[in-house]
C-alpha cells in the first residue's frame, strides 16, 4: 500500500492507540494536518505549544499511556522545549512530533528552520530527524517503544516537509529493532539475597517511595512488602499516592517541605529502601549528613541513577514491580513496634505546630483551602499544580490514597504547568473530578489555555491561590535574604473578569465562610471554572529544610499563641 | 585517574554528537576520543579516555550513561585489562639540511618515520602509547615544532580478553555476541 508520509504518521499513531493529540499547525507540518482530517484522532488546538506539551504530559500521567504533542518547525518547536524538559525530568512518556523544513534546505537557515534535534538532545530520552518518507513508520514504532519502556521519557521526532509529502510503501514494523536498547527488568538472585540480609539486620528500616512505583504500577507490591515487613513508607513529591496516605505505615512526604517526623525518621533510620526514587537534592538536603547510620538498598530501573547522588550498599536494577515481587517471598515478617513508636513520638510533637488546628482568624490560608477541597472531593480528585508554595501546600494537605491522581512538575519545577496538565488529564479521565491548583504567578504564564478548555469543554476546576506575591521566592527572601523583597510583588489582572472574558464562570473568595459554598458552586458547573482565593500574603511553607542544610535542620512553623 | 572505554555504536548521523554531548552534560572531561568504522559497516567503534576522579564509581556512571543512549550497543571498560594501546602523531619539525640527521636519529630511536621532507621542515610520523609519543615530542620541541596532529588513543584487548562490563544484563557479553547482534540490524 503506497501512502504519503503524512498519512503514514497517522496510520502509525492510530496503530499505537493514540486517541488525542495536542498541537498547533504551521508551515512545516501542514501536510500532517491535512492528512489528519481522514483519521479518527481528536486534535486539541492549543493556544501556545508549551501548553500543548504540558497537556500531553498531563494526559500521559493520568492515563498511563503515551501522550502526543505536535508543533511546526522553528518557534513552534522551540515553544515545546519547556514542556519536553518537564516530561524528561519526571520520566513521563510523551512523543513529540515536529515539522521541519525540507531536507534539501536543512543547514541553509531556511524560514522557520531551527536545529530542533540539536536543541532537544539533552532533554529527550531519544530524538530523530526523519528526512525520508520510508523512515517514518519504523521511527514512530521505535519512538513509542522507547518512550514507554524502561525508564519512560519524552521522544521527539522531527519530520522534514518533503518526507511528509513523498509517498512510499507503508508497512508497520511488528517489533522495533534497537540493538543498543535493552531495559533490564529483573535483578539477579545474589543481589536480592544481599538485600534480604540487610533487611534481616535492620531495626529501623524506612521505605522511600518515588515516582518509579507509580510508573511501574507497583503499588500493590509496595503495600505487600511494607505490610509484611512493617516498614514505614515516606514519599517523594512525585511518589505521593503510590501508598495510601491514610495507611498507618504512611509517613507522608519527605524532603525540603516534608513532614518533620518523616525527615527525622530518615535521619535516624538504619536501613533505607529506596523504591524508584533518585535521591534528588530536594529530598536529601546536604549529602554529608544524610541518613548517616543507614545502609541503603536502591531499587531502580535506570542504572545511571545508582550511586549517582548517594552511594548505596545494594543496587537492585530492574522493573520495580518485578523486583519487589521477587523480593517479597524472600523476606520474613517483622513488627518493628519500637521503631514505629519512636516515629510516632516525633509525629505528636509536630501536631502542635499544624496550621490545620488553627481557628478562623479572618484570613485565608492555603493549607485550609486545600483541606476544604480535599473534603469536598472526598480526596478522590485528580489534582494538578503549578510550582511554588501552593504546590507544597497541596502536596502536604491533599492527602492521596490512590495513584495517578497527583500531577505536578517535580524535577523541572515548571511554572504554568497546572492548567494545561489538568486539561490534558481531563482527556484521560473525563468522568473524574479535576482540580488545577495554581498561584497567581504561574497561572498567568499559561492562562491563555483557558480558551482551549472552553473550546474543548474540559471540565477542570481552577483554584488560584492569589497572595499577590511570587510566594516561594518571597519566602526565601524572607528567610535567607533578610526580607529584602526583590521582584516578587506581582500585580495580577482581575482574575474573575479574565476568566469571564474567556467564557469561564468565576468567583472570588476572600472569607473563610465563603469557601465551601464557592467550592460546591464550582463543582456544580459542568465545564471549566475559576475560583480566585485571596490568601494571606506572607504565609510560609513549613517545615522547611534550607537548601544545603541537613535534613533534620528544619525551620518549623512557629507555635501560634 | 584516566579510564579507557571502548564503545560500539550504531553508525548513524549524530551519534558522535550524542556521545560528546553526554560527557559535557554529565560534567566529565574527555581526555581523548577516537572514532572509526569496524569490520561491520553498521557499527562504529569509539575509544574514549576520561578522567575519573572517583575511580570505579565514575566509571560505573559513565558506562550507565552511555547505555542510556539508544544508539550505544556496547561499552567495555578496558582500563585494567591487558590491552594494546596506540596513538598516532604527525609532527612537523622546523629543520634545515644541517640538523636533519639529528631528527632522523631521534626518529630511529622511537621507531618513528620521516614521511615528508621539505627544504626547511620534515614531518615525523610516530605511533605508540601516549608516553612514548610524549617522550618524542619533548625531544623534538627544542628543535622546533611547527605543527602537530594526533589521532587520539585507540585500544584493543589482547587475545581472548574482554573489557569489564558493569551494567546488569551486559556482564556476560562478549565482543562476538555484540557483533552478531549488530548483524541483525536492518
Amino acid at each position: 500500500m503506497k501512502l504519503k508520509g503524512a498519512e503514514i504518521v497517522w496510520e502509525c499513531l492510530v496503530r499505537e492507540g493514540v486517541e488525542v493529540v495536542f498541537g498547533y499547525p504551521g508551515g512545516a507540518n501542514m501536510p500532517i494536518y491535512d492528512a489528519m482530517l481522514n483519521y479518527p484522532v481528536h486534535h486539541v488546538l492549543v493556544r501556545h505549544e508549551q501548553g500543548g506539551a504540558h497537556m500531553a504530559d498531563g494526559y500521559a500521567r493520568a492515563s498511563g499511556k503515551v501522550g502526543v504533542a505536535m508543533a511546526t518547525s522553528g518557534p513552534g518547536a522551540t515553544n515545546l522545549v519547556t514542556g519536553i524538559a518537564t516530561a524528561m525530568m519526571d520520566s513521563v512518556p510523551v512523543v513529540f512530533i515536529t515539522g521541519q523544513v525540507a531536507a534539501h534546505l536543512i543547514g541553509g537557515d531556511a524560514f522557520q528552520e531551527t536545529d530542533v534535534t540539536g536543541i532537544t538532545l539533552p532533554i529527550t530520552k531519544h530524538n530523530y530527524l526523519v528526512t525520508r518518507a520510508e523512515d517514518i513508520a519504523e521511527t514512530i514504532r521505535e519512538a513509542f517503544y522507547i518512550a514507554k519502556s524502561g525508564r519512560p521519557g519524552p521522544v521527539l521526532i522531527d519530520i522534514c516537509k518533503n518526507a511528509q509529502v513523498e509517498s512510499c510503501e507503508f508497512e508497520y514494523p511488528e517489533e522495533p529493532v534497537l540493538p543498543g536498547y535493552k531495559p533490564v527488568t529483573r535483578s539477579p538472585k545474589n543481589l536480592l539475597d544481599d538485600a534480604v540480609k540487610l533487611i534481616e539486620k535492620a531495626k529501623k528500616p524506612i521505605i522511600l517511595c518515588g515516582h518509579g512505583v507509580i510508573m511501574s504500577n507497583a503499588e500493590e507490591e509496595l503495600m505487600q512488602f511494607a505490610v509484611k515487613t512493617q516498614t514505614p513508607v515516606a514519599s517523594t513529591l512525585l511518589g505521593l499516592g503510590a501508598f495510601p496516605a491514610s495507611h498507618e505505615l504512611s509517613l507522608g512526604m519527605m524532603g525540603m517541605h516534608g513532614e518533620a517526623h518523616t525527615n527525622l525518621a530518615i535521619q535516624n533510620s538504619d536501613l533505607i529502601l529506596a523504591f524508584g526514587m533518585r535521591f534528588d537534592d530536594r529530598v536529601t538536603g546536604t549529602l554529608k549528613t544524610y541518613a548517616p547510620k543507614a545502609k541503603k538498598i536502591h531499587i531502580e530501573i535506570d542504572p545511571s541513577e545508582v550511586h549517582k547522588n548517594v552511594f548505596v550498599d545494594v543496587p537492585l536494577v530492574g522493573d520495580m514491580k518485578t523486583v519487589v515481587a521477587d523480593l517479597i517471598p524472600l523476606v520474613d515478617e517483622y513488627d518493628h513496634d519500637e521503631w514505629k513508636q519512636e516515629i510516632n513520638g516525633w509525629k505528636n510533637e509536630a501536631d502542635s505546630r499544624s496550621i490545620m488546628n488553627w481557628e478562623d482568624d479572618g484570613k485565608l490560608y492555603v493549607a485550609h483551602l486545600i483541606g476544604d477541597i480535599w473534603k469536598a472531593t472526598g480526596g478522590g480528585a485528580i489534582v494538578t499544580t503549578d510550582v511554588g508554595q501552593h504546590q507544597m501546600w497541596t502536596a502536604q494537605y491533599y492527602q492521596l490514597d490512590q495513584p495517578n491522581r497527583w500531577i505536578t512538575s517535580g524535577g523541572a519545577g515548571t511554572m504554568g504547568f497546572g492548567l494545561p496538565s489538568a486539561i490534558g488529564a481531563w482527556f484521560a479521565a473525563k468522568d473524574q473530578e479535576i482540580w488545577a491548583v495554581a498561584g497567581d504567578g504561574g497561572f498567568q504564564m499559561t492562562a491563555a489555555e483557558l480558551t482551549t478548555a472552553v473550546q474543548e469543554g474540559a471540565n477542570v476546576k481552577v483554584a488560584i491561590m492569589n497572595n499577590s506575591f511570587l510566594g516561594m521566592v518571597r519566602q526565601w527572601q524572607e528567610f535567607f535574604f533578610e526580607k529584602r523583597y526583590s521582584a516578587v510583588n506581582m500585580l495580577a489582572p482581575d482574575f474573575v473578569k479574565l476568566a469571564e472574558a474567556h467564557g469561564v464562570p468565576a468567583k472570588r473568595v476572600t472569607k473563610r465562610e465563603e469557601v465551601n459554598e464557592a467550592i460546591e458552586w464550582a463543582r456544580s458547573i459542568k465545564g471549566p471554572t475559576v475560583l480566585e482565593f485571596r490568601v494571606e500574603m506572607e504565609d510560609a511553607v513549613y517545615p522547611m529544610v534550607p537548601a544545603g542544610a541537613a535534613l533534620h535542620e528544619m525551620i518549623r512553623r512557629p507555635v501560634k499563641a | 585517574m584516566n579510564y579507557t572505554f571502548i564503545a560500539l555504536v550504531e553508525n548513524k548521523p549524530g551519534v558522535l554528537n550524542r556521545v560528546a554531548s553526554l560527557f559535557r552534560r554529565r560534567n566529565f572531561n574527555i581526555e581523548s576520543l577516537a572514532v572509526g568504522r569496524t569490520e561491520n559497516p553498521e557499527v562504529s567503534r569509539m575509544t574514549v579516555v576520561v578522567d575519573c576522579p572517583n575511580g570505579d564509581v565514575d566509571a560505573h556512571r559513565i558506562e550507565a550513561n552511555l547505555y542510556k543512549l539508544v544508539n550505544v550497543i556496547d561499552v567495555q571498560d578496558v582500563t585494567h585489562q591487558p590491552v594494546v594501546t596506540r596513538d598516532l602523531a604527525l609532527i612537523k619539525v622546523r629543520v634545515g639540511p644541517e640538523r636533519r640527521a639529528e631528527v632522523n636519529g631521534l626518529a630511529e630511536i622511537f621507531r618513528a618515520r620521516i614521511v615528508d621532507v621539505a627544504p626547511d621542515s620534515v614531518i615525523v610520523e610516530i605511533t605508540g602509547t601516549e608516553d612514548k609519543i610524549e617522550g618524542m615530542i619533548e625531544l623534538l620541541r627544542p628543535i622546533g615544532i611547527v605543527e602537530m596532529v594526533r589521532t587520539g588513543q585507540i585500544s584493543m584487548t589482547r587475545g581472548v580478553h574482554d573489557g569489564v562490563r558493569r551494567m546488569p544484563g551486559m556482564e556476560s557479553r562478549r565482543y562476538e555476541d555484540v557483533m552478531e547482534m549488530a548483524e541483525m540490524m536492518p
